[in-house]
């Protein structure tokens, strides 16, 4: 195969950490609305914690990006 | 058609850049000692506008300490009170020297990244466009680095020999600790890589994505025709990325803020483990 073609195709498999990276966002938010709709009084507190949360899992599928981009510029 | 298009918009500077570009380090000022280039650059332009802005609006702010803060030294409290709960929150009693640290880690990456949304101004020279230094990973690394050499220095300093508990938590059965310690030791040392290429990771990939967004405006634009109506959609896509990149870059500097709060925290109490 040709060095230019695999990278293409490398640089593409690259970016399937966003799917985890999306799922994970989900689950962060989706649990902080759960818990937060029960117990609204409790929600203000924990809001830096799921913003935390929330930069911790989106650098997974940035790392994807990152990868993708050594792939295509880096070699 | 086409020529009649793109003239007008090549008249304003106006020209569909590569989504690299925007990271290219350009020299202002060629100097050079012996064989080491130390040009001032564009990215030594903007670390030096960031921290001058910090510079002045913290002199105005502070210049007339009313009683009753104005405008200006209501925002300097804010944020001090902002990073203050922070370190007092995660690293508790002896967190209060780190303050000054911490702070100036926050307000720095704060301004850097703010000041890297800033669009350039249309037509002018390369080396003067809007430029994050935050997108550069030697950047982020540095300020990761000198975290870490503050974390290690103090824990060693403050605990002695019993810092490296922080490798072995205590009350785990004894077979535990030959998986937990490699474990938290190749954990730790992959703190600062991650702690730096999460902002250089976050800004680039925002930035290059805002660029690609508008390189296709422009170049829809540039196509004419029944293109030019669909060129909306890329530009109100612009918008929204812009007002995500907004949000990502006051989250990030606190994330960098928080997770240094959370590793110096570690060495000061990692003998109480």
């Amino acid at each position: 195969m040709d060095v230019e073609a695999a990278k293409l195709i490398g640089a593409g498999i690259a970016a399937i950490p966003l799917a985890g990276a999306g799922v994970g966002l989900g689950l962060i938010f989706g649990n902080f609305l759960a818990g937060a709709f029960r117990n609204p009084s409790a929600a203000a507190a924990n809001q830096q914690t799921m913003l935390l949360a929330f930069a911790l899992t989106e650098f997974t599928g940035l790392l994807g990006f990152v990868i993708a981009m050594i792939i295509l510029y880096a070699f | 058609m086409i020529h009649a298009m793109l003239h007008p918009l090549e008249a304003l500077g106006l020209q569909a850049a590569g989504p690299m570009e925007q990271f290219q380090i350009l020299p202002i000022i060629p100097l050079t000692l012996g064989d080491i280039d130390i040009s001032f650059t564009n990215s030594a332009l903007w670390m030096t506008i960031g921290v001058a802005a910090i510079i002045v609006f913290f002199a105005m702010a502070t210049g007339r300490r009313a009683l009753i803060p104005g405008r200006l030294q209501s925002m300097a409290e804010i944020l001090h009170e902002f990073v203050a709960n922070l370190v007092r929150d995660t690293i508790g009693h002896d967190g209060k020297k780190f303050f000054p640290y911490v702070f100036t880690l926050f307000i720095y990456i704060f301004v850097a990244n703010y000041f890297g949304l800033i669009p350039s101004i249309p037509g002018s020279a390369h080396e003067l466009h809007t430029f994050t230094t935050t997108s550069h990973i030697i950047v982020t690394f540095s300020l990761a680095m000198v975290t870490i050499t503050i974390v290690l220095v103090y824990g060693f300093a403050k605990n002695g020999l019993k810092f490296l508990k922080l490798f072995a938590p205590a009350g785990l059965p004894f077979v535990l600790y030959f998986l937990i310690v490699p474990i938290e030791i190749i954990s730790f040392l992959s703190r600062p890589i991650s702690l730096g290429v999460r902002l250089f990771a976050n800004m680039l990939a925002g930035h290059i994505i805002l660029k690609l967004f508008a390189g296709f405006v422009i170049s829809l634009l540039g196509a004419g025709g029944f293109a030019m109506i669909l060129s909306i959609a890329p530009f109100l896509g612009s918008v929204a990325i812009f007002l995500l990149e907004f949000l990502v870059a006051g989250l990030q500097a606190y994330v960098f803020a928080i997770l240094t709060c959370i590793y110096l925290s570690d060495a000061a109490h990692a003998a109480e483990h």
